[in-house]
């Protein structure tokens, strides 16, 4: 699909096998998805309150971004942590799609994903637009962390 | 007719609520469905009550063009395709202590289906009672469903009747005290929804939905609820009235505690709520904590 092709190559897999699917199976897919949301690291697993909470979701959900070695530029390798509470399946789905699609990516190519991320998954039909603008924040909150990371001085 | 719980004969209608028990001994019975229904609408496929059938609030109620339900043939479609005839006995449940659930029973109130009932305690009961959930979604048989006419007058109220209502029909707002006052237009830990105004609208109480619930998201005893409702909230004896939130489903737990618990005769929820009085253009609002009065004619 042409207008995929400025998404990295993660992300704009996802894409694909959403827009591949007819509406009830997105949303199969999307628990899939949140089944496989990575467990936190040690260090932020029970301390979410030294990760960021995400408000603007339906639920619970904490996310910490890092910056891999040196020096913070826009080449640095970013990581990006995520936990939201198995009861909130539709936000754990978001954010593994988040998480699966940009870690370990580059500040430059993070930055550089389109704002409408969202809608491209094709699920305004299945899902509310306050689940939508959910999925927006988390994507303009990890941005904004890492825009504060790199950032030059 | 399915037989009723007993343990709920203080309230006025006790048949309209089952127990957890109740429904893992009955769900097998061919005249008994049992609907689970969620805020989030992914949480039935996680794991559900065997037999349990999964309705969407959001793709099979509301019509996917008009801010609307959808119409008589839609819904009874909708309803045969779950195995659901005239006389089955409809068990409803859910998370968030039975939100959606009370809205998808409101919903069929509307539509005249007689036997509809609310599992006491949803999803979350259940769950914490340590009961089987399975990810198998099971088979249904579709059956006929009649196409019947929504009644939009005696559990709904539109804009106009609220308009018309004010001053003398007793109104209950149901949302959380900050988006009361109108300091801001969601429950904390939501987002922001596209409302012009916060406030309330004039005369409305305030009577946040989670004081009907306990903490394992049961509902508070007989006593306890005519004590928050009658007294506090200054019902009384009325035979009217109107409950709202921001889009009706929060007002719908309320409604069913009104109308089915407390046995107040008419009782009616406005399900444009919030969204739709907080942005229309020249309908009365009040700020703060007081009601306010009902504006002149």
């Amino acid at each position: 699909m042409t207008e995929n092709t400025a998404l990295p190559t993660a992300l704009a897999e996802i894409v694909d096998d959403f827009t591949a699917v007819p509406d009830p199976e997105k949303l199969e897919l999307l628990l899939e998805f949140s089944d496989e949301l990575p467990e936190l690291p040690a260090r932020y697993d029970g301390h979410e309150e030294e990760m960021e909470q995400v408000v603007e979701c339906q639920s619970p959900l904490f996310l910490a971004v890092e910056i891999e070695g040196e020096p913070a530029g826009g080449q640095s390798v970013m990581r990006l942590f995520i936990t939201a509470p198995p009861e909130a399946p539709t936000t754990r789905g978001f954010a593994s799609v988040l998480s699966q699609g940009l870690d370990g990516l580059t500040a430059a190519e993070i930055l550089g994903v389109p704002d409408d991320i969202p809608n491209r998954l094709g699920l305004a039909q299945a899902l509310t637009p306050l689940r939508l603008r959910g999925m927006s924040a988390m994507l303009g909150r990890i941005k904004r962390n890492v825009r504060d990371l790199t950032a030059e001085g | 007719m399915a037989e009723t719980s007993t343990e709920f004969a203080e309230y006025a209608h006790p048949e309209k609520l089952v127990s957890t028990a109740w429904v893992a001994e009955h769900i097998g019975d061919e005249d008994v469905v049992v609907l689970e229904s969620n805020e989030d609408t992914l949480l039935y496929s996680t794991g559900h009550i065997p037999g349990a059938v999964k309705i969407d609030w959001h793709t099979e109620l509301n019509d996917p063009v008009t801010r609307d339900f959808v119409g008589p043939e839609a819904f009874a479609e909708l309803l045969g395709s779950k195995g659901i005839g005239p006389d089955t006995t409809v068990v409803f449940y859910g998370d968030k202590s039975n939100w959606w659930a009370a809205y998808a029973l409101w919903v069929f109130t509307l539509y005249g289906h007689r036997d509809t009932r609310l599992m006491n305690g949803g999803r979350d009961k259940w769950i914490a009672e340590g009961r089987e959930t399975t990810r198998e979604v099971p088979s249904v048989t579709p059956v006929d469903y009649p196409v019947t006419d929504r009644d939009d007058t005696t559990d709904r109220a539109a804009r106009e009747d609220v308009l018309a209502a004010l001053g003398s029909t007793p109104l209950i707002d149901v949302r959380s005290p900050k988006e009361y006052t109108g300091e801001t237009t969601h429950m904390d830990g939501y987002p922001q929804e596209g409302t012009l105004r916060g406030g309330h609208i004039p005369t409305a109480a305030s009577v946040p939905w989670a004081k009907a619930a306990n903490e394992d998201g049961t509902f508070k005893s007989r006593a306890e609820l005519e004590a928050i409702y009658r007294d506090e909230a200054g019902l009384g004896e009325t035979d009217k009235v109107i409950a709202y939130c921001r889009i009706g489903e929060r007002s719908s737990h309320t409604w069913f505690v009104l109308k089915h618990l407390l046995g107040y005769e008419d009782v009616r929820n406005y399900d444009g709520s919030w969204t739709e009085w907080g942005n229309a253009v020249r309908v009365p609002i009040v700020m703060g904590d007081e009601p306010g009065q009902a504006p002149q004619r």
